[in-house]
Formats: structure tokens, C-alpha cells, sequence
């Protein structure tokens, strides 16, 4: 039973930081209908400048740990507006394919250029936050789960007031909703679109630091298979659907976890697969997703 | 009507492929390599194109094909040898297409399995679930021990020779070229420019794209399976999705549902990466700055000049 807990916990706190990277997946699709490929690669900018800031903002207190955090996600907000303006903005209107391609293409460059700045060999992560373990019984939780979880409910509280009760996020929703419609109301989207991509990117950034925390090896390919599992787990919970995305995240956390701890540890990698394969067939339009209709 | 002459080129380009392999051992060994390797890659692309150009369908895991075949074709070739060598006399140049065909065919039942299903979805979810996959044939590939695993499979004969590297391009593209030229065909041209019209005109369009897609694996497959019997050595992760990009922005480069676009695509292509060897590290971001520049200045691939019948 200990050991279930254990594993429940470890598999919630791994499907925080997907459901963190899944959000940004799912909003950028929900206003620009692309995958968004250079989203991963976004979140491992964001650990590296953890990395770089962290001896210099003081790690291992929590004044410490949360400024470099929140510095890691300016930067990678800054990185997410400034890709979607110099890539994907003058591809407006272009065809789905073509915007996928540069996508690719941008993810491709992240990588090989942060192989070139930050050396292609992994880094040791500092602990940013002091470092504790506290025992519940036979279950132990160290101070990494905790501050995981502290900053995924804060970010997603944080969302959802940002999405539903402000201008901005209204306007995202009508963006989302109708785009066509929404610059008829007077939406500036492409205003709308870059704030999602700051959004979006800052939690992809977020994501990065708590990933480094738990998986304390950084490199510049790091980012390419969280962020696929991530991308199913947006697509599992109904793409476009923010609640969606943050429950997708927590089921792919939790299953590739209890698959971990069993005979089928090495097939880890291709159980999210296999999730978003069986979820496409007979759930298309996600656990959360409404199915749409198309109209002729 | 076109056809016997098509079929004539098609018999022209094999005796071409036949002489130039008997004296393949004159030509400079890398370039040889490089032609060799590009001559590989157009198989990929012109079978992608059916499914990604031609019929308009997404896929990004093209490379779990070739994977499937080259560790078909290998294993045949390597650890069943001894078994398979006499059935054909000791002979490996029958051997060899054997396991080639093998391979071929072991991927397009893998096409059928992969395709069945999740072609019923459309754009980007079929990119994704046909990664998915590719994913998962990588994933499996690393876990049988018999297959070597993570090290891969050593010591596969090198088999491969510029006839049968360019006798196979030269099918695969008189295949393609004529399927999609055949009146059975023209299905898949529709179901690219409007699934829905096709569909209402009474076209199985299910049974077009799961169609385009057995075909495309299958030589995905005897791509794979020559890949292995050049380089000697396969593994796992040579296969994986950066792989099934390559071969993806061929096709794109080529532009889409173009017949001599892509073959010329996936040669330029080929070159392309062995120059851009001389700048070290900086050639993968070489690499995919001119992707994102192609993309913004030329979508429409390269070598797209005259318009297609369909405004892609």
C-alpha cells in the first residue's frame, strides 16, 4: 500500500510538469490550429537558463529557487513571442503543412544551436530549492514533489483566472472560438496570438525548471520526448481544452509511472504512445473534447 | 497510352543502373557512397509522395517502415543465412532480393496495421499517431534482444549495389508514377483535393488512403532493406523521427505530388548534407535555418514551377 502511495505521488508530480508543457501545446493549437514542434525545445531553454541564473540569483533557499523560476519563464515567454513573430506570423493563412515543416524547423535549430552554446554533454542541474524530506508514514515526500506541485496549482490557479476572468483571456477564447469572427469584433489576434505564445511558452519554461528538479541532467535534446508525451497527453485530454490538458498530463504521469515499477519498464517510452493510438480511435475528440461536426 | 513508353524508360534506366553497377568499382568510393545514399533516399521520398503528396495524407513515421524492412531483410540475410543460403544454391545475388522483398512485405503488413486504423483520422492527428507509431516500432526494436536491441545488428553483408539501389528508384517511381496515372488512381488525386466530394461520388476513400499507405511502406521497407546491406550496421535509433522528417521535407522540397520535383529533391538533398559537412558543427543549424527559410520563401517546394492541377 506504501509503495502504491509512493508511486501515486512520483506519478503525480511527473504528470504536473506534463501537464504544464501540454497547456502550452493546447492553447497555441486551440489559436493558430498548429503543433506547435518548437514547444519542447522551449522547455529545455527554460531549464538552461535556470542553470546559467541559478549561481547568480542564489539557489537553495525558496526566495531563491522561485526568482529563478520566474526568470526562466520571462525568458522562455520571451523566446515563444519572439519565434512566433520572426516564424510562424509571416505564415499566417499559409496551409497547415507548410506551418508544421517551420515548426519542425525552429525545433531543429533550438536544438542545434543550444548544442552550440551549451555544449551537447549533460549538465548536472543544481537544487535550486533547499532540499528536505518529510515523512508520512512510510511515504516520502521530498522537498522537490512539494515545491512540483506547489508551482503547478499555483500556475494553473494563475491560468485560470487569466483565461476566464480578464479581457485578455476572453479575447484568447474568442480567438480560439472564431478567429474570423473575433478580428470582426475589433480583436487585434495577433496580439491575442502572441500573448498565448508568452503564456504558453512561460509554463513550457516552468516546466523545464521542475523537470531539471526531478531529472537534475540537462541537455539540449532534452526536451523531445517529454514534449511529445506531453502533446499526447493534450491531445488525450481533448485538444484545445485546457482542463483537458492538465488531466491528460496527470494520466500520462501517472500510467508511464506505475508501468515503471513493473516488468514493462523499458517499453516506458511507448506506453504514451500507445494511449494516444487507442484514445484517437474510439475517443477522437479527447477525454474532455467535444466532437465536432463537419458541416459540408 | 503512355505506357509502353513509360515501361520502355523503366527498362532503360534498369540497363543504365546494370551497366554503371559493373563498373561501379572505378568510381570514387565516397561519392559512390553519397550516390548510393541518395539514390536510397529518393525510394523514401517517391513512396512518401504517394501517400503525403499524391493522396494528401500525413504521415511522419515513414522511417518505422524502413526500420521494419531493414531489420526483416538483415536478419534474413545474417542470423537465417545458414538456413536461407542453400534453399537458392549458395547464391547471395538471390538472396539478396529475397530478403529484400521480405522486408518489403513484412513493412506493408505493417502498413496495413498502422494504416487501417488511424487513417480514419485526418491531418495532424494522422502526423501524430503515424509518429506515435514510429515511435513505438523504435521503442519495440530496442527491446528484442534477438535484434540486437539498443546496439543494433552487426556484420549485415554489404549486398547493395548501384543496380539494385537505382533499379528499385527507377521502379518505385515507374510504380508510383503509374498508379496515380492508372484510372484506379485518379481515386487517390481526389481523395487529396477533396476527401469529402470523393467520398459523395462514391469513392472508398478509406480503402484509397489504406491503399497509398501499404504501398508507400512497402518500399519504405526495400529502402530499409537496402540501407542495411550498404552501411553494414543498423540500430534502432538511425530510424527515428528525425529520420521520417527527413524524408517528409524531401517531399516538400519537391513539392508535394510532384513526380520529378521529389526524385530531384531527394538528390539535391543527399548532396546537400554531405557539403554541409565542411562546416562541422554548424551544419544541422545550417540545416534547419534553410528549412525555415524554404518554408517562408517557397512552400510550394523547389522545384514547383508550373502550377499543379490543384492550388495545395
Amino acid at each position: 500500500m506504501s509503495e502504491f502511495l509512493q508511486q501515486l505521488l512520483n506519478g503525480i508530480s511527473m504528470g504536473a510538469i506534463y501537464a504544464l508543457i501540454a497547456l502550452g501545446y493546447t492553447m497555441v493549437y486551440g489559436v493558430l490550429r498548429f503543433i506547435n514542434f518548437a514547444h519542447s525545445d522551449v522547455f529545455m531553454v527554460g531549464s538552461f537558463v535556470a542553470f546559467y541564473v541559478a549561481p547568480r540569483l542564489g539557489s537553495g533557499s525558496i526566495a531563491g529557487g522561485m526568482s529563478i523560476l520566474c526568470v526562466a519563464m520571462a525568458a522562455s515567454a520571451l523566446l515563444g513571442v519572439v519565434i512566433e513573430k520572426l516564424a510562424y506570423k509571416p505564415l499566417r493563412g499559409r496551409s497547415t503543412l507548410t506551418v508544421l515543416i517551420t515548426a519542425i524547423g525552429v525545433s531543429l535549430l533550438l536544438q542545434n544551436v543550444g548544442q552550440k552554446l551549451f555544449g551537447a554533454d549533460p549538465k548536472a542541474f543544481p537544487p535550486i530549492f533547499p532540499a528536505r524530506t518529510f515523512h508520512f508514514g512510510t511515504v516520502v515526500v521530498n522537498s522537490t514533489q512539494l515545491v512540483t506541485l506547489a508551482t503547478t496549482l499555483v500556475l494553473l490557479v494563475a491560468l485560470h483566472l487569466v483565461v476566464h476572468h480578464t479581457r485578455v483571456g476572453t479575447a484568447m477564447r474568442a480567438v480560439s472560438f472564431n478567429a474570423t469572427a473575433s478580428s470582426l469584433v475589433g480583436i487585434d489576434n495577433n496580439r491575442i496570438i502572441s500573448f498565448t505564445f508568452a503564456l504558453g511558452s512561460a509554463l513550457a519554461g516552468a516546466g523545464g525548471v521542475l523537470y531539471a528538479l526531478n531529472y537534475p541532467s540537462i541537455d539540449p535534446l532534452m526536451g523531445t520526448l517529454p514534449g511529445l508525451k506531453a502533446f499526447v497527453a493534450a491531445v488525450l485530454g481533448g485538444i484545445g481544452n485546457l482542463a483537458g490538458a492538465a488531466l491528460g498530463g496527470l494520466v500520462i504521469g501517472l500510467v508511464e509511472t506505475f508501468v515503471s515499477g513493473t516488468r514493462l519498464s523499458t517499453y516506458r517510452d511507448a506506453i504514451a504512445f500507445g494511449i494516444l493510438i487507442a484514445i484517437l480511435l474510439f475517443r477522437p475528440a479527447g477525454l474532455l473534447g467535444k466532437a465536432r461536426v463537419e458541416k459540408v | 497510352m503512355h505506357f509502353p513508353k513509360s515501361q520502355l524508360w523503366l527498362a532503360l534506366a534498369l540497363v543504365v543502373a546494370g551497366v554503371v553497377s559493373a563498373f561501379s568499382g572505378r568510381i570514387d568510393a565516397y561519392f559512390l557512397d553519397v550516390a548510393l545514399g541518395a539514390g536510397i533516399n529518393i525510394v523514401l521520398a517517391v513512396s512518401l509522395n504517394l501517400i503525403n503528396g499524391f493522396t494528401g495524407q500525413f504521415s511522419l513515421g515513414h522511417a518505422g517502415f524502413m526500420a521494419v524492412g531493414a531489420y526483416t531483410s538483415a536478419m534474413l540475410t545474417t542470423t537465417f543465412a545458414a538456413k536461407l543460403l542453400p534453399l537458392v544454391g549458395g547464391q547471395t545475388w538471390i538472396l539478396f532480393p529475397v530478403a529484400l522483398l521480405a522486408g518489403g512485405l513484412v513493412a506493408a503488413v505493417a502498413g496495413i496495421a498502422v494504416g487501417a486504423p488511424s487513417l480514419r483520422l485526418k491531418g495532424d492527428y494522422l502526423a501524430i499517431v503515424t509518429l506515435g507509431f514510429g515511435e513505438i516500432i523504435k521503442v519495440v526494436l530496442q527491446n528484442i534482444d534477438a535484434l540486437g536491441a539498443a546496439r543494433g545488428l552487426y556484420g549485415v553483408p554489404s549486398y547493395t549495389t548501384v543496380f539494385w539501389v537505382f533499379g528499385l528508384a527507377a521502379v518505385t517511381v515507374y510504380v508510383v508514377w503509374a498508379l496515380v496515372n492508372s484510372t484506379y488512381g485518379r481515386g487517390f488525386l481526389a481523395v487529396a483535393d477533396d476527401e469529402i466530394a470523393a467520398e459523395s461520388m462514391g469513392l472508398d476513400t478509406t480503402r484509397y488512403k489504406v491503399t497509398a499507405f501499404v504501398v508507400g511502406a512497402f518500399f519504405a521497407g526495400l529502402a530499409g532493406g537496402l540501407y542495411a546491406h550498404l552501411k553494414g550496421y543498423i540500430n534502432p535509433t538511425g530510424f527515428d523521427f528525425n529520420k521520417s522528417i527527413e524524408i517528409v521535407v524531401i517531399v516538400i522540397l519537391g513539392g508535394m505530388g510532384r513526380h520529378v520535383g521529389v526524385v530531384a529533391a531527394a538528390i539535391l538533398l543527399s548532396v546537400l548534407m554531405e557539403q554541409l559537412r565542411r562546416f562541422g558543427d554548424y551544419r544541422m543549424i545550417l540545416y534547419s535555418l534553410l528549412l525555415i527559410v524554404l518554408m517562408l520563401a517557397r512552400p510550394q517546394g523547389l522545384f514547383a514551377w508550373r502550377a499543379r492541377r490543384k492550388a495545395a
